[in-house]
């Protein structure tokens, strides 16, 4: 262990042995302390049920069983409403949110980054002033013209919201800045409009910031309970439906973490696959 | 168009501002979209909020003016929201500066490792911000009984002799609280870091090691600090916001109400009022109140940070 410090030691500037092996032991057990929830949550998820009770608990689970899932599943079916609706309903939530969010503030984005037009300083300062506070401190009057416009209890008093998210158009416009202007140039001077510049040229030049603004708008979306908009039970998400599963007594805690399992999978798996595009647009996530 | 200006100079302001409009149509009709769901739903808001603020209002009948009576009961009469505000607070003094630093650690530590381990890393940190409801595991860690994994270890090595009800018990709410937000605290900021670090010129290093720095320290403090300036504001911002904001893991770990109100924050207050008891124009009053908390330790801390190192 020590010789491979050394050598890297050697290799790099300015860098001590102590301080390697310092940094690394820090760094190896916050690792341990943010992944070991994790770990858990994965790991209950295939234990069978006495073995969830167990002390020292099981990092990983000797005899891997998918009752849990199994137990999820029949539970789904004697559900009051067919459990794929509420999937038909997360889904749509979370795929209409995330394209609309995606296009419409890509769109926004674009004169932002690229041009100097009358109203743009304030547009955009207003935009940055909106990251400085919580969504929480809008969600009564949210809901007041929510339910003045007829929205209440459709998708879309949770979809509308969501789309004008501003962190996503702020990262959008951050990205886009750094597309050459000579392509946009030559592309007017070959006769091309604005909006086909735009379909055409950008939007494909910024697919990495795509995948960033779908996977935060994605988990806040997949995860929606509906809240106080949705109160029908045909239009209420899947996540509700699981919290409800989920407030059983003690025989349902394999069933618990079957659900958060579930939940946890997607889009840490979303983020896995496109994790390098995704660093690389907050390279330029910088303020000023 | 320059040319249009010279030979008829005598637009007023006005019209060139119209003119200015009409050249650029198409961006705004780009923009519109998105603008109009922003106002809608994030700008006119803050207002309409200010507004609600002074009047009573229960979504039935039409809202009356009653001046500043929100504020003044608020202030003065309501006694959970003093506790309250003071919870925000030390949560936020203590999870907003701790979250930020740690994210900003990490994101440096990470940097230095092989491609291959570092997005490893990385998705291990970034991972329990976006895991959903995931941060429900902590209820079975810090469960009241001895099969609670905290209470199981800390007995089994003689710390303690009882189990610690760690989620019903004033005295450990908030640290619990602390603990888990901080889990979950490597989020957008962290990306940034780490994305900032990636893009910080290599060769400064390299002349900076030829100018006398020595180690990793100074390094740090003279070349990777200052050159990743935009995204440690953009990081602040995004830490601050959150640190305030805390409410929904107050409210699924130690319950809403929490017992003595003792994880009742802010927002949790919010809540109680504009979607349990429908007082609007109350919750109206402390999310304004929320809403200048957060616009002022924003630009402040901006401000600082905006100084520093100039």
């Amino acid at each position: 262990m020590a010789k491979k410090f050394k050598i890297k030691a050697t290799r790099k500037l300015n860098r001590s042995l102590g301080g390697d092996i310092f940094l690394m032991t820090l760094l190896m057990i916050f690792g341990i302390f943010s992944a070991y929830p994790l770990i858990m949550t994965v790991s209950n998820a295939f234990k069978p049920l006495d073995e969830l009770f167990k002390f020292p608990p099981t990092l990983l689970p000797r005899n891997i069983t998918f009752d849990n899932f199994r137990d999820l599943s029949e539970l789904m079916e004697n559900s009051w409403i067919p459990f794929s609706r509420y999937f038909f309903n997360t889904i749509f939530i979370t795929l209409t949110g995330t394209v609309g969010h995606v296009i419409i503030a890509s769109m926004a984005a674009y004169p932002l980054a690229k041009y100097k037009f009358p109203g743009k300083t304030i547009f955009f300062t207003l935009v940055v002033y909106s990251l400085m506070f919580a969504p929480q401190v809008t969600a009564t009057p949210n809901y007041i013209i929510i339910s003045s416009i007829g929205l209440v209890d459709t998708p879309f008093a949770i979809i509308l919201p969501a789309i004008a998210s501003s962190l996503g158009l702020y990262l959008m416009k951050q990205f886009m800045t750094q597309i050459p202007d000579e392509l946009i140039e030559s592309a007017k001077i070959d006769g091309a409009s604005e909006y086909r510049i735009f379909f055409q040229i950008v939007m494909p030049l910024v697919k990495p910031a795509w995948l960033t603004l779908v996977i935060l708008l994605f988990q806040r979306l997949w995860t929606t309970d509906g809240g106080a908009f949705i109160f029908s039970e045909e239009y209420k998400p899947v996540s509700y439906a699981l919290r409800q599963i989920a407030q059983g007594s003690i025989e349902r805690a394999g069933t618990i973490a079957a659900v958060a399992f579930v939940m946890m999978i997607v889009p840490v798996t979303f983020f896995m696959i496109s994790q390098s595009r995704i660093v690389e647009t907050f390279s330029h996530s910088g303020m000023k | 168009m320059q040319s249009a200006l010279k030979t008829k100079p005598k637009y007023t302001k006005r019209q060139l501002l119209k003119m200015e409009i009409k050249k650029h149509k198409h961006l705004y009709i780009l923009m519109a979209p998105y603008a109009l769901l922003f106002f809608t739903f994030t700008v006119i808001p803050v207002f309409m909020s200010l507004g609600i603020s002074f009047s009573y209002y229960n979504l039935l009948e039409t809202p009356r003016f009653i001046g500043l009576d929100n504020y003044l009961k608020l202030l003065l009469y309501d006694d959970e929201f003093i506790i309250a505000i003071k919870n925000t607070l030390i949560l936020a003094v203590v999870t907003g500066p701790v979250s930020y630093m740690m994210a900003f650690v990490f994101a440096w530590l990470i940097n230095e490792l092989k491609p291959k381990v570092r997005a490893f890393m990385t998705l291990i940190f970034y991972a329990p911000s976006i895991s959903g409801n995931a941060y429900l595991m902590w209820l079975i860690i810090f469960s009241g009984d001895i099969h609670g994994y905290a209470n199981a270890f800390l007995i089994r090595y003689g710390f303690i002799d009882n189990p610690i009800l760690w989620l019903k018990n004033p005295d450990y709410i908030m640290l619990v609280i602390i603990i888990v937000q901080l889990w979950l605290s490597l989020g957008v900021s962290f990306l940034s870091f780490i994305a900032g670090l990636q893009s910080v010129d290599k060769t400064l290093y390299e002349a900076g090691a030829i100018d006398g720095i020595r180690n990793r320290w100074q390094e740090l403090w003279y070349i990777t600090l200052p050159s990743m300036k935009p995204q440690l504001l953009f990081g602040a911002v995004m830490q601050i916001t959150t640190s305030l904001a805390i409410a929904e893991v107050s409210m699924q770990l130690v319950g809403f109400p929490s017992v003595q109100y003792a994880g009742h924050t802010i927002v949790t207050h919010l809540i109680d009022y504009g979607s349990t008891r429908f007082d609007l124009g109350y919750a109206s009053a402390i999310a304004t109140i929320l809403f200048l908390i957060m616009m002022s330790a924003n630009l402040f801390v901006r401000s600082f940070l905006r100084k520093l190192g100039d």
